[in-house]
């Protein structure tokens, strides 16, 4: 065996064996930041490297320890795991780079350590839940994740990091706590962990009230984790609070991570097992979709604060990633699966540049921003154009997003005109958000009380990561076959090949 | 000179290279009004310079980018594209002056954001012209209305903002909520969304559904300012008089109805859409616009806001033109689109040079105002009789075409239309040319005027001469847009 066909294994355990080694260095040095970041990058290469041979050969199995998959831990690539493999090992990278100054400002250098720590564990718990085949394990990465995440957040400069850092670990803990009951009930009556397994045997046991009771415990689980609407409340406040760097790794990663296992057990375990559970699953997913977008979009219209009208943004890209999922159809998965990738795309680069507003004035409240575009043109021709991508505009990789959600939802009938006209209405509220920001930053009078010392640009890393994602948003609204390309494998995987 | 396709990208370019190089020459106010009109110099030589093989039947056709099967951005110049194109990058050169002689001779801040702006504009309606989908139009459209965001906002008080969020919402949320979800369903229905001669709906849409998708395309091109979706146009009279000149009686609201017209010959097909049930509306409402336009017109007192609903009337005078689909009718909407592109910025001009010149804006305060701007107030004469529609000026031409038109296709309604709404171009113009010329003035002005600065009065007299000039000279124009009616080589 060669070292590539243990890709799969280095991708969890290259940030997992090296997040002690950063915690031990010398709190001060440069160092930690430095080993971070090149382990970050080892397995952004890792993942791309993975990616493109899951491209080319289809899904990959591993064995850890060589150990046989019902007895040992398997582990599973598909394309979608692929996807977000480079989704979260990419955004790891980006905002580590993005955050070198930022880290620098927001807390004291004797916590960097621990800090950069925990975020290598989180990044290998979140990678850890896309390439395992193993429910159980799945779960003990979920936790590793977000343990590390709870840190992270609290970690952010303000004192209402801590509340926002407990609500989260309070609506996290009873997430992976519903989960773990209704992985649970499937092992008690199945006797097995791993996802093929499970499928398998399923079917003897499918009309039980166990297994019933275990579908719902991991629905709901994995929403709270996801922050699906209505229960996304900590959400916001834990993007507002946290650290920026944190911010734009989980705007582009963590939540995704919780849609990708509840998208991934329930196409590939629940629904060709129990026999209503697909209708279900729609009509339960539907309602709760639709809302989440109407609500999201219209409370980041009010939003004072920039990171939290991002929070609640995400709530409502949230909603659309669900309802394309909810159809169950191969045109709707397809659009899921993209939009996961072109929001992580959005949501970083936007979150990088409210970062940059935030480096530079010390607040991210829309008033105190005005004028902020003459001070900063690159940095908001930046928010901008990723603004542009948010509404979906063509040419950018939001408008791929709208394209495939609006043709899986023409496919529904009449259903799909109302969907579709929701839809449209949330976009347009994307429009209000995205322009009042325009227009405060590019035509506000300056606040006066500025001190002359903090006029410039945000420091080049930070506007060259910027301007990365954002050229990224462009080049994949242009040229989409990467996304499209993995988000025909996973369809082909999981249905059984596009249905046209 | 080349004749290669790709001289279309660089009709898209030049003007963003223009807008690059204002950007840099900034403070330097002389050069970069120089990097100004060069560019409109080079766009028009680019321009124009495929006349001659649209003559001959030719369609050069550049293609960019592919998204996905049948969603590309592609270009195509056709005899209707053509026309606007050169309509807008001529009218651009001579605006450009007419800012120059404004701009300075009213002290206005944020000069340099103005050009680069305009310029922006203008490659976006240039876009808008070539775009040989529905896909890149809209993209373009988009730009267009962005871009001239900051002109209309550019006084920067609250009114001004106010207006241009008005400007904004509309223009946004109709084609956002009308115009991408009709074309989304037109791509998942017939897999394209090209502009093909013929439409490209037959056998793949019909019934009410054409019907309802007309309605959602023509509310969703707001820049037509159909009643009720024209509300953006008095807002944006906010906007320096340049800007109401060229983008919001020329760039602007051409590509609106341009936008419609190339949906109406080029998406639904002009012969099949009136088979379908559902979309009879079209004509009576284009006709209650015209009427309901010029009755406000009648009321107004602040000479642009008249202008801008005299605007809203002639709009849809386009319209009425496209949906006769008779082929009298299909040129009469190419005609009338030139025809009032040189009556309106002509009025336009005029106004701005009142204002410059003496401060007002009001109709009420123009009596005698003749005797102190002759060269002006002769120029918005010739303009007003080529709204009205009297020869010799250029809109006799395209009245001529589109009365053609209606009685060919005998729906009486659009002849008496015509003859009422031109009734009411009398009314609402011919005081203003009284009151210039035939009163006297009320009290004399604080400040003793004369004509406005000389880049003004050259520019206003030029295209009040392309008045006259088009009801003698237009052969080229009918000869190209008789061309249209043809499918393609």
């Amino acid at each position: 065996m060669t070292l590539l066909s243990h890709l799969p294994a280095l991708l969890v355990v290259v940030p997992m064996a090296v997040a002690p080694l950063v915690a031990v260095l010398p709190s001060r040095s440069r160092f930690g930041y430095v080993l971070a970041t090149l382990t970050a990058g080892l397995t952004f290469v890792i993942a791309i490297l993975l990616s493109q041979q899951v491209a080319a050969e289809g899904a990959m199995a591993y064995e850890m320890g060589s150990w046989p998959v019902p007895f040992g831990i398997g582990l599973m690539v598909t394309p979608f795991s692929a996807a977000m493999a480079l989704i979260i090992s990419g955004g790891s990278l980006v905002s580590l780079l993005w955050g070198a100054k930022s880290l620098d400002s927001e807390m004291g250098r004797e916590h960097h350590a621990l800090f950069l720590s925990c975020w290598l564990l989180a990044s290998s718990g979140l990678l850890g839940i896309v390439v395992t085949a193993d429910a159980f394990n799945a779960f003990v990465f979920m936790e590793i994740s977000s343990l590390a995440s709870y840190v992270l957040v609290a970690a952010g400069p303000k004192r209402q990091s801590l509340t926002a850092a407990f609500k989260y670990l309070v609506t996290g803990s009873l997430g992976a706590t519903f989960y773990l009951i209704g992985v649970g009930y499937l092992y008690m009556m199945t006797g097995t962990l791993n996802f093929d397994d499970l499928t398998a045997r399923l079917p003897e046991v499918s009309e039980t009230t166990p297994v019933l009771i275990a579908s719902g415990f991991i629905m709901l689980g994995l929403a709270l984790k996801a922050a699906v609407f209505p229960m996304h409340a900590w959400m916001p406040s834990a993007y507002q609070f946290a650290p920026t760097p944190i911010a734009i790794f989980f705007a582009a990663s963590s939540t995704k991570v919780a849609l990708f296992l509840l998208i991934k057990i329930d196409y590939l375990v629940l629904q060709p097992n129990l026999s209503d559970h697909a209708f279900l699953f729609s009509t339960i997913l539907m309602p709760m979709a639709t809302l989440a977008f109407l609500v999201g979009s219209s409370v980041a219209i009010f939003s004072k604060d920039l990171k939290r009208m991002l929070g609640y943004s995400s709530v409502a890209q949230i909603g659309y990633i669900l309802i394309a999922s909810s159809l169950v159809t191969s045109a709707g998965l397809t659009a899921a699966i993209v939009h996961i990738f072109n929001h992580a795309l959005i949501k970083s680069a936007l979150f990088m540049a409210v970062g940059c507003l935030f480096w530079r004035f010390g607040t991210s409240n829309i008033q105190d921003l005005a004028g902020a575009a003459k001070v900063m043109p690159f940095t908001m021709a930046g928010f901008v154009v990723a603004g542009l991508s948010l509404i979906g505009v063509p040419l950018t990789a939001g408008f791929i997003s709208k394209v495939t959600l609006i043709q899986a939802l023409l496919e529904l009938g009449s259903l799909g005109f109302i969907l579709l006209s929701l839809v449209l209405i949330s976009s347009l509220m994307a429009v209000i958000y995205i322009w009042r920001v325009v227009e405060v930053t590019y035509f506000g009078k300056p606040v006066e009380s500025s001190p002359s010392a903090l006029k410039g640009e945000a420091p080049w890393p930070m506007l060259v990561t910027l301007w990365v994602l954002v050229l990224a948003n462009i080049y994949f609204g242009i040229e989409p076959s990467l996304p499209l390309g993995l988000a025909g494998g996973e369809v082909k995987l999981l249905l059984g090949g596009p249905q046209e | 000179m080349s004749f290669e396709p790709q001289s279309l990208l660089w009709i898209l370019l030049v003007p963003l290279l223009g807008a690059i190089g204002i950007a840099l020459a900034n403070s330097r106010v002389n050069l970069r009004e120089g990097v100004t009109l060069f560019t409109a110099c080079a766009l028009i030589g680019l321009v124009f310079n495929w006349v001659p093989a649209l003559l001959d039947g030719q369609q050069p056709y550049l293609h960019l980018i592919t998204l996905a099967p049948g969603l590309e951005i592609a270009l195509r110049l056709e005899p209707l594209g053509m026309l606007f194109a050169c309509l807008a990058s001529g009218l651009w050169l001579v605006n450009s002056v007419y800012s120059i002689g404004y701009m300075r001779g009213n002290q206005e801040k944020h000069q340099t954001r103005f050009y680069i702006c305009f310029a922006i504009a203008i490659s976006a309606a240039m876009g808008i012209a070539m775009a040989e989908n529905l896909l890149t139009l809209f993209i373009f459209y988009e730009v267009l209305t962005l871009s001239t965001y900051p002109l209309v906002a550019h006084k920067g008080n609250e009114n001004a903002k106010e207006q241009a969020r008005v400007y904004l919402g509309i223009l946004l949320t109709t084609s956002i909520g009308l115009l991408l979800p009709a074309m989304f369903y037109i791509y998942s229905q017939t897999g394209t969304l090209a502009f093909t001669h013929g439409g490209i709906f037959k056998g793949d849409i019909e019934g009410p559904a054409v019907g309802l998708l007309l309605l959602m395309m023509v509310f969703g091109v707001g820049k037509a300012a159909v009643m009720p979706v024209h509300k953006w146009l008095p807002a944006a009279m906010v906007a320096p008089t340049p800007v109401s000149a060229l983008l919001h009686a020329v760039a602007v609201v051409k590509a609106g109805v341009f936008t419609v017209t190339k949906l109406i010959v080029y998406i639904f097909g002009a012969d099949y859409l009136f088979t379908q049930p559902g979309t009879n509306w079209l004509i009576p409402l284009a006709c209650f616009t015209i009427i309901a336009a010029s009755v406000v017109a009648l009321k107004q007192n602040n000479l642009k806001r008249m202008l801008a609903y005299s605007t809203i009337a002639q709009l849809s005078y386009v319209v009425l033109a496209a949906a006769l689909l008779t082929p009298l009718g299909q040129v009469g909407t190419a005609l009338h689109m030139l025809a009032h592109a040189f009556g309106k910025i002509t009025l336009f001009f005029a106004a701005g040079a009142i204002y410059v010149a003496s401060r007002k804006t009001d109709i009420s305060q123009l009596n005698g105002i003749g005797y102190r701007m002759p060269v002006t107030m002769i120029a918005f004469a010739i303009g007003a009789l080529s709204m009205i529609g009297l020869p010799p000026t250029a809109g006799a031409v395209s009245k001529w075409w589109i009365l053609g038109g209606a009685i060919d296709s005998g729906i009486w309604l659009v002849v008496l239309t015509l003859a009422l709404s031109t009734a009411l171009n009398c009314a609402y113009f011919l005081p203003v040319v009284y009151r210039a010329f035939f009163m006297e003035e009320d009290h004399k002005p604080q400040q003793d005027h004369k004509e406005a600065p000389w880049p003004m009065v050259v520019a206003l007299s030029t295209t009040a001469v392309l008045c006259l000039g088009f009801f003698f000279f237009n052969e080229v124009a009918i000869k190209l847009e008789t061309l249209m009616l043809r499918p393609p080589l």
